[in-house]
């Protein structure tokens, strides 16, 4: 018992060293600390304003204020909590430090714990000066949601983290070659995530396509509370079962081509 | 363990101090003839790595075997592509081999390689560490990752041996070679390690930055009798260190041996001339294969 309390603490030590490596870079720099906050803002402020305006002209926004503000600062959640991911990964890419990171004690799964509670730390500090700043400007506050908020918001990162950890695999097998992946691949799943409209909207196959992402379940369900003022716990359950799979599946990934990477040497030759 | 004596005990260890954990504080220093005797710190068998495809592979280390005594410096010498660096990351774990076995420390690295790695260190001017980390945060991130307990204590000690104090609020970026391999060098020594892996320790740097680092690794290795390997171009240095050489080429060790013993075998003056002997596949005085000689693995 006392070997396995020290094995814990030891691997939470690690962890917490990789999370102070990558604080230590970000507070380093005042832009990439406003840069983190700088987007989710700028997107909520423009949503807001046509929110403003749609809602005189559609009945659907002026059922439920703040329906687009509320969807932006969620699809914020997801695309910071995957660049959260990902990003932290390529900086070490950028400085070549991965050599030295694995002749460390470090254990792939402690820093992939690090990944994740890195993208956690920036997407609260890019996302909540966004949320609450959309209160003085446009008397909204997602923060009405309440619980469900909470439970949005988890599985919506939770996303974001496995994408990410997918997306570092792919980095890890072709290199820096594939490094635009961090910032575009996303962008691939928002027509089917159904941010700003229902899902019904989209075709009969692409309706498939979106029921198989957590996000299609949980912007859906935040419309539900939203206009309905009901917790579809329907889809909260299958955003949660969907990715508890895509999870394991993104491990399994992750440690595949971690373990190509070391077969053919990546880990030494990851400059740019 | 015939001849050997037990250092690093309370105030004998590296700057002054007694080494902590793993028995680091009972490390043999043994005299040559027992360094035969002891257990091989490190232990090398039928070692293979094959790059690409298995239609047109490329052979980096082509079946080498070797073991490394206790309190050992080895060079491992050899031209451009012959090995060396393939060789020293299959040894830390960042290359899976294609065949054969290491032990370090006793331990299996291929299958218990995180048993030790908190033993051993390395360092490499072809890896570095966060450009926009400063000297002191690179050295606290890598003290927690190492488990040192007091690492801001530790961080001062080694910055201190190693003469970076005054450059622990810059960020590594912005140091010179000279300062950037010294600060290498503290982050491979900041956990006292049983075992040191270095490739090419002193490259680039000018001759006195050069002689200020390997007067520290013998300082180190002779205080804390630490087995140390080294990859290296530069045959003084490897002259200067090293109590056993293994002479790589083409993936292959094509020799081994103390430098006395190759300046013997093949009638020359300096390392040098052996290596060009060796580069060139000029065999002379009758030098006998590699087999059987100090740093074999199969005693």
């Amino acid at each position: 018992m006392t070997n396995m309390m020290r094995t814990i603490g030891a691997s939470a030590r690690r962890v917490a060293a990789m999370v102070l490596r990558y604080w230590y870079l970000l507070r380093g720099s005042w832009p990439r600390l406003l840069e983190l906050a700088y987007w989710p803002t700028v997107q909520m402020i423009m949503w807001g304003f046509i929110s403003q305006f749609m809602a005189t002209n559609s009945t659907w926004v002026a059922q439920a204020a703040g329906v687009l503000i509320a969807a932006v600062l969620l699809w914020d959640v997801l695309f910071r909590g995957q660049l959260g991911v990902s990003l932290s990964f390529l900086e070490e890419m950028w400085s070549r430090n991965l050599g030295h990171l694995f002749v460390s004690p470090l254990r792939p799964g402690e820093w992939v714990v690090a990944l994740m509670t890195m993208s956690l730390i920036r997407t609260l500090l890019g996302t909540l000066p966004a949320g609450l700043l959309a209160i003085p400007i446009f008397g909204y506050s997602i923060f009405d949601m309440g619980l469900p908020l909470v439970a949005f918001f988890a599985n919506l990162i939770i996303m974001g983290w496995w994408l990410g950890l997918m997306i570092v695999a792919l980095i890890l097998r072709h290199g820096l070659g594939a490094e635009s992946l961090a910032w575009v691949s996303i962008f691939l799943l928002a027509p089917v995530s159904a941010v700003y409209y229902p899902v019904s909207v989209l075709p009969g196959w692409l309706q498939a396509v979106a029921w198989s992402l957590p996000s299609a379940h949980v912007f859906e369900g935040m419309r539900a509370l939203m206009f309905e003022g009901v917790i579809r716990w329907d889809h909260l359950g299958w955003a949660a079962g969907l990715n508890a799979a895509y999870m394991v599946l993104a491990a399994f990934i992750f440690l595949h081509f971690f373990n190509v990477a070391r077969s053919r040497g990546a880990l030494l030759q990851t400059g740019e | 363990m015939l001849g050997c004596r037990k250092s690093g005990g309370m105030g004998e260890g590296l700057e002054g101090r007694a080494l902590e954990g793993d028995g680091a504080g009972q490390r043999a220093i043994c005299s040559p003839y027992s360094l035969l005797m002891s257990q091989p710190v490190i232990k090398v068998d039928h070692l293979t790595k094959r790059f690409g495809d298995a239609a047109s592979p490329v052979t980096a280390v082509n079946d080498i075997s070797f073991a490394v005594p206790a309190g050992t410096v080895v060079g491992l010498l050899g031209g451009n592509g012959a090995g060396k660096t393939t060789t020293i990351s299959m040894l830390l774990g960042l290359l899976l081999p294609t065949s054969g076995a290491i032990r370090m420390l006793g331990e299996d690295m291929l299958r218990h390689r995180h048993r030790v790695l908190t033993r051993m260190n390395f360092s490499s001017p072809y890896v570095d560490l966060p450009h926009r980390l400063t000297v002191a945060e690179n050295l606290t991130v890598y003290g927690h990752l190492y488990g040192i307990p007091g690492v801001r204590r530790r961080v001062a000690e080694i910055a201190e041996a190693l003469d970076v104090t005054r450059f622990l609020k810059k960020p590594v970026g912005q140091l010179s070679a000279g300062q950037k391999t010294r600060v290498a060098l503290a982050k491979a020594l900041l956990n006292k390690p049983e075992v040191l892996l270095l490739d090419e320790p002193t490259a680039s740097l000018d001759p006195d930055t050069a002689d200020w680092i390997r007067t520290y690794l013998e300082t180190y290795r002779d205080r804390t009798g630490a087995t140390i390997l080294l990859a290296s171009h530069n045959m003084l240095e490897v002259e200067r260190l090293c109590g056993l050489v293994l002479m790589m080429r083409g993936g292959v060790i094509v020799d081994r041996g103390t430098p006395a013993d190759l300046l013997e075998r093949y009638g020359r003056d300096t390392l040098e001339d052996v290596f060009l002997d060796i580069a060139r596949d000029r065999r002379s005085g009758g030098a006998e294969p590699a087999a059987d000689r100090v740093g074999d693995a199969a005693e």
